[in-house]
């Protein structure tokens, strides 16, 4: 989208989200929308993480804590399945590793340099230490 | 009361499709964010939404981007709730003249807004729009600081913490004046519903988003937002500072109905130390000098008395 000089921006100008109409957004989810280039949907934070989030969906139970509780909207739930993280808008807090339920944890933070396939080969085993941990509502 | 969004458990919240979005430039970790999810996932109607001038605002509308899938205004500092109000007063007006081209759409109306924008610089025009009883909710944001410009202390920041006009040193334990109970005064306007709410208690939050949406009139809503830039912590921690701060009673989770019926909304099963709450945060790492323990000793005593208060108060209806 062409960027405005500052002194060329309208007062009380409107940012359109979409483009188009949509019928209702609220039941509508993120890849059946038409976001116009002034959503900030279609920029990336990418460039912000030190550390990334890795997914391992063996020891997921689904519990949606990561999805409630993640700042970003970069936990991407569907029919009630976790199914992944959304990389482009994902800032790296670490927040849905710390509220993860499961022994080991279905989510744990590498440095964004890391290799996904290595991680998920080399994730850690069942902390034995630990009382038995699961979700809880 | 109208019908509101069925949400039995949080699977059946996590098929909501969310009308705020990512890469907004809010801090990694700041509930800021989170909370906004909550309130707007509690609803599918149309949205009426402003956000104050504050950390929420600006990072959420930074040219040429907005992070908003809704009619979202930003004014000034201290006039989001009465924007609100106006669209608001414009749609009754719509509606008994028989003009609103979609009847059957019933929109909610919500201004969203700082501590330092509601308990200071807005306080007016928020009692204003409580007085005059707009059928709109408005949310604080309350991160006990002014931290879009950089830590200063408002009348919600609570005592001993070190903001960046109150600071901690050699001579100052940082604010001296107690945390103002917005909750109290809001509720004494005589409106339908004020509730103060907390992300990690996500279902209470929902019931109270809901119930406030429901009503005919205001309702008024104080939500903790821990701030990891602000109150010094890592940002991954954001939720485990939010259950230190309800487990602990720092911020207790209540309701009050028409202005008297007071209902306690969580009981924390095991009640956590006020010391473990200010031990987690930079803001208060001076008061565990030996000089400054006496403080620690008050704020748990400042919390006992107030839940007291808040039992008695349930108890009498008054
Ligand atoms: C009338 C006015 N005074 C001061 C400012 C400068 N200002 C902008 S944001 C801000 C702090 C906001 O604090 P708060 O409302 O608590 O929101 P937070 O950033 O903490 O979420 C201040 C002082 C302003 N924009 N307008
Ligand atoms: S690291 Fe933070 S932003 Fe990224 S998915 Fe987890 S909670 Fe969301
Ligand atoms: S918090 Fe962990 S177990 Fe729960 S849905 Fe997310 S990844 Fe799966
Ligand atoms: S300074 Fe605090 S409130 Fe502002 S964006 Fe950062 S974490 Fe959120
Ligand atoms: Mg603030």
């Amino acid at each position: 989208m062409a960027n405005k000089g500052w002194d060329e921006f309208e007062i009380g100008a409107m940012l359109r989200s979409f483009e188009g109409p949509i019928k209702d957004i609220a039941t509508t989810h993120q890849e059946d929308r038409a976001y116009s280039g002034n959503n900030s949907f279609t920029a990336s934070v990418a460039d912000w993480r030190i550390e990334k989030p890795v997914f391992n969906k063996d020891y997921c139970i689904d519990c949606q804590f990561c999805w409630i509780y993640c700042p970003d909207i970069s936990i991407i739930s569907r029919d009630k399945k976790m199914i992944g993280v959304d990389m482009d808008h994902c800032k790296g807090c670490g927040i849905c590793v710390e509220v993860c339920p499961t022994n080991p944890k279905s989510l744990l933070m590498y440095s964004e340099q890391t290799d996904e396939e290595q991680a998920l080969a080399a994730w850690p085993a069942k902390d034995t230490s630990k009382a038995d941990s699961k979700g809880e509502e | 009361m109208s019908e509101m969004k069925k949400i039995k458990n949080l699977k059946e919240f996590s098929t909501s499709a969310d009308r705020f979005e990512g890469a907004n430039l809010l801090c990694p970790g700041c509930a800021h964010s989170i909370i906004v999810r909550e309130v707007l996932n509690a609803t599918n109607d149309d949205l009426i939404l402003s956000a104050s001038t504050g950390c929420l605002e600006v990072c959420t509308a930074v040219y040429p981007y907005t992070s908003w899938d809704a009619s979202w205004i930003h004014i000034g500092f201290e006039n989001g709730s009465t924007a609100v109000a106006g669209a608001e007063s414009m749609y009754k007006a719509l509606k008994t003249k028989g003009r609103l081209k979609q009847p059957d759409r019933k929109p909610k109306f919500v201004s969203f807004a700082g501590d330092g924008a509601s308990y200071d610089i807005g306080f007016q025009w928020i009692s204003g729009c409580m007085e005059r009883g707009h059928t709109m909710m408005h949310v604080v944001l309350d991160n006990e600081v002014y931290a879009n410009t950089g830590g200063q202390r408002s009348s919600s920041t609570p005592i001993g913490s070190s903001a960046t006009t109150s600071p901690a040193g050699r001579k100052s334990y940082g604010e001296k004046k107690n945390k103002k109970d917005m909750v109290s005064i809001m509720a004494s306007h005589g409106i339908p519903y004020a509730a103060q709410v907390s992300p990690n208690k996500w279902k209470d939050m929902v019931k109270k988003i809901q119930h406030g949406l429901s009503v005919e009139g205001p309702s008024f809503i104080n939500a903790i937002s821990a701030c990891t830039t602000e109150w010094k912590f890592d940002p991954k921690d954001t939720m485990a500072i939010t259950d230190l701060a309800t487990d602990s009673l720092v911020f207790p989770l209540y309701e009050i109905i028409d202005g008297h019926e007071l209902n306690i909304t969580y009981r924390p099963k095991n009640i956590v130390p006020v010391e473990e709450y200010l031990a987690a945060q930079g803001r208060f790492k001076h008061l565990f000098k030996d000089e400054y323990k006496y403080l620690i000793k008050e704020w748990q005593e400042r919390v006992d008395a107030k839940w007291a208060q808040l039992q008695r108060r349930e108890e009498a209806r008054v």
